[in-house]
């Protein structure tokens, strides 16, 4: 087999998703949202909603999320992604909306707003990147953020007396009556990332067949914030953030 | 009024209802999308009245009780981002948390309806009536360069009234407008013909209309998003420019306002809303009194009236803007009069309402006629 018969297209076996347009990621090497990103672009397509599918973007490292999947695309305040999306699903019921959202976006300053838009079973998908750091800002404390774990904000380790304990908010979704998939992936083997696919696209169907509210966390590296690299990242992640956020479904009804 | 307009309206359905409840009327006439909202006192009959509608069986209006201000007006973000016609209501302390939201929506361009029942504050304040928030509504309020169109009505019929010219004005410019009113208006009942029920629009229609809409990208479009955000200071500047082009065009095309007996006067009161109603009674009485006074009310508080109040500064000896704050429109009338004759203001603070004989004596010790 010569160069050319190799790229004929039907001999293709892995490509760039068809969402995904050519501008440059501002993502660090190690991160995880380039490659939750593809998913969301895989699965659009898969799906074949990319017409009606409405992404909103947070304020975080995500917040040009809209640079990078050609779908239409609104950008919230900062944690006002539920409600953005709650706006945009209840007038527009027969669209597909989502929220792409940080641990300090869902987990903090939304807080309210993520539980109460759960609590109504919003027919949207939250896709929550958990990597228990303020990344776009510069590697602060997150509600996520470890016990003894470093940040600029706690540069001697979350302490729990002064920050309390890392939010479980993922466990605390699953309790209410509103949501429909709550579930906890990673994408930083091959194998996860399989599984971790198979759950957005059940997220984004729920969706359409109106169960709820579905939401996929995923526990993700910060090799810029975590001041390590991508590799020891993945690393760091499985021996001391699984163990607090195990991975596999919190709720799926 | 003449005879013919007045026997027009007493074929029309005339009903007698509160400033508050007229809104909820007159938006699901309007054909109004959605409403999302969070209940405050003294606007609540608004969402009341909407739920009793329930007008997502009849117009399929989507009526929505938020968890909070914050989450209401970015529902409201939402809704609007997809070029549909939305709106919340609250007041003051219920307003400051939606500033946020305000500023997200007009850096957006997004075009929504606003409603504040104003109470007195600052802080939790009083129920009770106030028109304190002026400064917060025409000059900013929420972060950066922006303006808000405001309307203030003085009747429950202008309360149904401006919900269609507010929503019709934020279509136009592509800007949230604000319906700035107070609990004497939102609570008081007067007689009111509704506006005549008009359908939604169609997702066609809405298409056409607002081609920026971010509600599903067809098959060769590029793709719309509704984004505040932009680092390149260069671009960002431009903008800003952008933005304040179009205010300035909002400024020279859609001021309103009413004169009221304002022909061959000496003085003029200056007030809006329901200011305004008790100054037409004082007026009254310094014509008794052999007084000229006549009344001035702005009917948008932004874009102000700058220009004909600049006019009448040639003409009268001197203005006085009554108010129910501390003196905040006041600021405006002196920036338009520009020094050519003394402006005074009166106010009553903390929900108290000054009755008309206490306005005229105010106005002869100020002004020392």
């Amino acid at each position: 087999m010569n160069v050319t018969d190799i790229i004929k297209p039907e001999n293709i076996v892995y490509q760039k998703p068809r969402l995904m347009n050519d501008n440059h990621m501002h993502y660090c090497p190690g991160c995880s949202h380039g490659v939750v990103h593809k998913l969301i672009a895989e699965v659009i397509d898969e799906l074949g909603i990319e017409e009606k599918t409405i992404g909103v973007a947070p304020v975080g490292c995500a917040v040009f999320a809209y640079n990078y999947l050609d779908i239409d695309w609104q950008e919230a305040a900062h944690g006002r992604a539920p409600a953005v999306a709650t706006g945009i699903k209840r007038l527009n019921p027969d669209k597909v909306v989502f929220t792409y959202q940080g641990d300090g976006d869902l987990a903090a300053i939304g807080t309210a707003e993520t539980i109460h838009a759960c609590n109504r079973g919003e027919n949207i998908v939250i896709i929550f990147i958990n990597n228990a750091i303020y990344g776009m800002t510069g590697g602060q404390m997150a509600p996520t953020t470890l016990i003894n774990m470093k940040t600029s904000t706690c540069p001697f380790g979350r302490n729990e007396q002064l920050n309390g304990y890392p939010l479980k908010i993922s466990d605390l979704l699953a309790q209410l009556e509103g949501t429909c998939l709550v579930t906890r992936q990673s994408v930083h083997t091959a194998p996860a990332i399989k599984k971790a696919k198979k759950k957005l696209r059940l997220a984004f169907e729920n969706s359409m067949a109106g169960k709820g509210t579905s939401i996929v966390e995923f526990v993700s590296t910060c090799a810029s914030g975590w001041k390590m690299t991508p590799e020891a990242s993945n690393k760091w992640m499985e021996q001391n953030m699984f163990p607090m956020y195990p991975i596999g479904d919190l709720k799926n009804v | 009024m003449n005879k013919n307009e007045g026997n027009t309206i007493m074929t029309e359905e005339v009903e007698l209802m509160k400033g508050n409840e007229a809104i909820a009327h007159a938006a699901v006439r309007y054909g109004a999308d959605g409403y999302f909202g969070y209940p405050i006192t003294p606007q609540s009959e608004i969402m009341e009245t909407l739920m009793e509608l329930h007008p997502w069986t009849t117009t399929g209006m989507v009526v929505l009780q938020a968890e909070s201000e914050v989450a209401a007006i970015n529902m409201v973000y939402g809704g609007a981002g997809c070029g549909k016609r939305v709106m919340t209501s609250s007041s003051s302390p219920g307003i400051s948390l939606k500033q946020e939201g305000i500023s997200y929506i007009a850096a957006g361009q997004l075009p929504c309806l606003l409603v504040n029942v104003m109470r007195g504050g600052p802080g939790l304040g009083t129920i009770q009536p106030s028109q304190a928030d002026y400064f917060q509504t025409v000059k900013g309020g929420g972060h950066g360069d922006y303006r808000l169109i405001t309307l203030a009505p003085a009747s429950v019929q202008e309360m149904a009234d401006f919900v269609g010219l507010g929503f019709d004005l934020a279509f136009k410019h592509r800007t949230p407008a604000m319906i700035l009113t107070d609990g004497v208006i939102g609570q008081m009942m007067e007689k009111v013909v509704l506006p005549p029920h008009r359908p939604r629009l169609t997702e066609e229609q809405i298409r056409k209309e607002s081609p920026w809409a971010s509600s599903g990208k067809p098959a060769g479009r590029k793709r719309n998003v509704i984004t505040t955000l932009e680092l390149d200071s260069a671009v960002m500047e431009q903008i800003n420019i952008e933005l304040q082009n179009k205010y300035k065009h909002i400024e020279d095309t859609e001021v309103r306002y009413e004169e009221i007996g304002c022909e061959d006067v000496d003085y003029l009161i200056v007030a809006f809303g329901s200011c305004a109603r008790i100054c037409q009674k004082t007026v009254e009485l310094a014509h008794e009194q052999g007084l000229k006074i006549g009344l001035f009310r702005p009917i948008t508080l932004w874009p102000f009236p700058s220009k004909i109040l600049n006019r009448y500064a040639d003409k009268v000896k001197g203005m006085i803007s009554v108010e129910l704050n501390a003196g905040q429109m006041v600021e405006d009338v002196k920036l338009a009069v520009n020094g050519k004759i003394p402006v005074e203001h009166f106010g009553r603070l903390g929900g108290i309402v000054p009755d008309p004989n206490e306005v005229l004596e105010a106005l002869k010790t100020k002004l020392r006629i």
